[in-house]
């Protein structure tokens, strides 16, 4: 095609008009994954999300039914084990980098944390590994719970420095004005304004982590009875919908997708309750 | 003291000033959280240290021939991590090659093309997408993505390229070409909302300079934004190569796991992060084990050096963007 001279605005309405469609396109595109995978999880497994599954043991190999009760609950105490750790470190870190510090020591911790968070999951799995379980002879609950607190650390210490420093200067003026000291300014005034975005911080963490399979591997390496003691090995959901995917059982590869299902409705339940609680967010901290 | 104090103390005058250092809480609280925040200094090192001390008389025994050599055998306690090496590179190649103009040209669209009651959702969508855990993924992969690539793309790519070595020989399923998709699936999300970020980060004064002199709204994008922006948006490229790296679990279940190197992407490869995954907890002997952890000890030093090059990339980009703004 040939265009005049005349014609040349013509053209270029078309090129960005064309371009504009890619770009559509390609967001499309960006979000069909997201669309794909939960009309699949719905269609294979929604038929297994019963009463058996969150009630039941995994049935012996072979046997049919059974569910995941024990990964389930098992998650969630890995959640409570890793927020034990990770959460008081990670917000008092916080703290540090937005209320004290030089700049520079600040911007080097702030660097580390994001590299931090950039290492592989995995690696935390064989950290762990070397320190826990070789050192106590075994994989524990322990050892899984203190994997997903280091993950949670680096993330909630820069959730909890940012919304920190966006609470305004007066109210700490205000606080110290009236003679009171300084940690408890930062306590009851600071953090307490702050508090919602922390608890936002701390959730966004928890789900993250909840869904991490890489670094429970050999740590909690995965049970399947019910844990007597956090010092034994132990269920997780994602381990247990891992082991079932790879599995050669039909009826594994049914509970694997619901187990798969469940999993991401935990996870996507906090992050849509995050949402609701960071709506209008500068209006709340303030 | 009193009076060197307040100097230093110059920046933040108000609230320190009034802050009586004397007081023992106040001491006791900020040791504290200074401790909480070496945290991030003391698992840098902890990580560096433990890997390395895991895997410290497998060092001395391979050298530099486990980078080189390919061969992994157990049995025979013979270790060379060349093809997991070779794998990780190339699945996260092809994961970059996919997500790169997908990513860029999504956040464009967030940032500079779509209609504005659009652009929010469609972000959001893009953070649930991140939400998804890799193993869910992983599994989608296995029985939903894996059939379809093998009955319908994979074909017609044989078909149509089958004469280059990429795309010949027979189809398994799972492969290297499908671990890259799937890397670039879980990669896409980050490099979109970096690259978001950086191009919100583009002064408005670049636009309206654009538009001052007749440009149309793909004009002024390329022009005046992502010409602008390119710097950061390689920061965040890098930074989802750090990711794509060291994805784990949904790899693992669509890359095939079989350490070779071989041209044609439809054959199985293996990664570093999967061999870990894999191969861990079979470890029986002490050389294996040690042998597994320095191939923690390689994805660790890989991962750790592309973070630092995309932190430092987008700092320059923060701290030029601020003092334009300061200015």
């Amino acid at each position: 095609m040939r265009f005049e001279r005349a014609h040349n605005h013509t053209w270029r309405k078309i090129k960005s008009a064309l371009a504009v469609g890619i770009a559509f396109g390609s967001a499309l595109l960006v979000i069909t994954p997201l669309g794909l995978v939960f009309f699949y999880l719905l269609i294979n497994g929604a038929g297994s999300v019963n009463w058996d599954f969150f009630t039941k043991l995994p049935a012996p190999v072979g046997a049919l039914g059974g569910g995941m009760a024990n990964a389930i609950v098992g998650t969630l105490e890995l959640l409570a084990l890793a927020g034990v750790i990770g959460i008081p470190v990670g917000v008092l870190g916080g703290v540090y980098l937005a209320e004290y510090g030089s700049a520079r020591l600040n911007s080097v911790l702030r660097f580390l944390a994001d590299v931090l968070n950039g290492i592989p999951s995995i690696t935390w799995g064989v950290v762990v590994y070397g320190l826990i379980v070789l050192r106590f002879k075994g994989f524990s609950a322990y050892a899984g719970g203190l994997a997903l607190a280091l993950i949670m650390i680096p993330l909630i210490l820069r959730t909890t420095e940012e919304v920190i420093l966006l609470v305004p200067n007066g109210y700490r003026e205000a606080a110290l004005a009236l003679g009171v000291s300084r940690w408890k300014t930062i306590v009851h005034i600071v953090m307490k304004t702050a508090s919602k975005g922390i608890i936002t911080g701390i959730l966004l963490a928890l789900a993250r982590v909840g869904g991490e399979t890489a670094p429970l591997l050999f740590t909690a390496f995965g049970n399947r009875f019910w844990n007597h003691s956090l010092s034994q090995p132990i269920a997780a959901l994602p381990l247990q919908v891992f082991t079932y995917a790879i599995s050669p059982y039909d009826d594994w590869h049914r509970q694997a997708w619901a187990g798969a299902l469940v999993l991401v409705t935990g996870v996507f339940c906090v992050n849509i309750l995050v949402r609701i609680l960071t709506r209008g967010r500068g209006a709340s901290v303030v | 003291m009193g009076v060197a104090a307040s100097i230093a103390v110059e920046e933040r005058s108000v609230q320190e000033r009034m802050a009586r250092p004397s007081r023992f809480g106040d001491k006791a609280f900020e040791w504290l959280t200074l401790a909480m925040a070496l945290a991030v200094v003391v698992l840098i090192i902890l990580i560096g240290w433990q890997l390395w001390i895991g895997s410290s008389v497998a060092i001395k025994k391979f050298g530099f021939h486990f980078l080189t050599t390919s061969t992994w055998d157990p049995v025979a306690e013979q270790f060379g991590a060349l093809p997991f090496i070779y794998g990780t590179l190339v699945s996260s190649l092809i994961a970059l090659v996919i997500a790169v103009p997908l990513g860029i040209a999504t956040a464009a669209y967030l940032t500079e093309l779509a209609p504005l009651w659009i652009r929010q959702p469609l972000a959001s969508l893009i953070e649930m997408l991140a939400a998804i855990p890799s193993v869910i993924l992983g599994l989608w992969g296995i029985f939903v993505m894996i059939p379809w690539l093998r009955d319908y793309p994979f074909p017609w790519l044989k078909r149509s390229f089958g004469w280059t070595p990429f795309f010949s020989g027979p189809i398994y399923g799972p492969c290297m070409f499908a671990g890259g998709i799937i890397i670039a699936v879980m990669i896409l999300p980050i490099i979109t909302s970096v690259s978001r970020e950086i191009l919100r980060g583009v002064p408005d004064l670049q636009r309206e300079a654009a538009y001052g002199l007749g440009a149309t709204r793909w004009e002024a994008t390329r022009i005046a934004v992502l010409s602008y922006a390119k710097k950061g948006l390689f920061g965040a490229v890098i930074l989802g190569l750090g990711r794509a790296l060291g994805e784990t679990m949904a790899v693992t279940m669509v890359i095939g796991n079989t350490p070779q190197i071989a041209a044609s992407l439809f054959k199985p490869g293996y990664t570093l992060a999967s061999v870990l995954a894999n191969e861990f907890t079979e470890a029986t002997t002490d050389m294996y084990l040690q042998a597994l952890f320095e191939v923690g000890l390689v994805l660790f030093g890989i991962t750790i050096l592309v973070n630092l090059l995309a932190q430092l990339l987008l700092r320059t980009i923060a701290a030029k963007s601020a003092t334009r703004a300061v200015q």
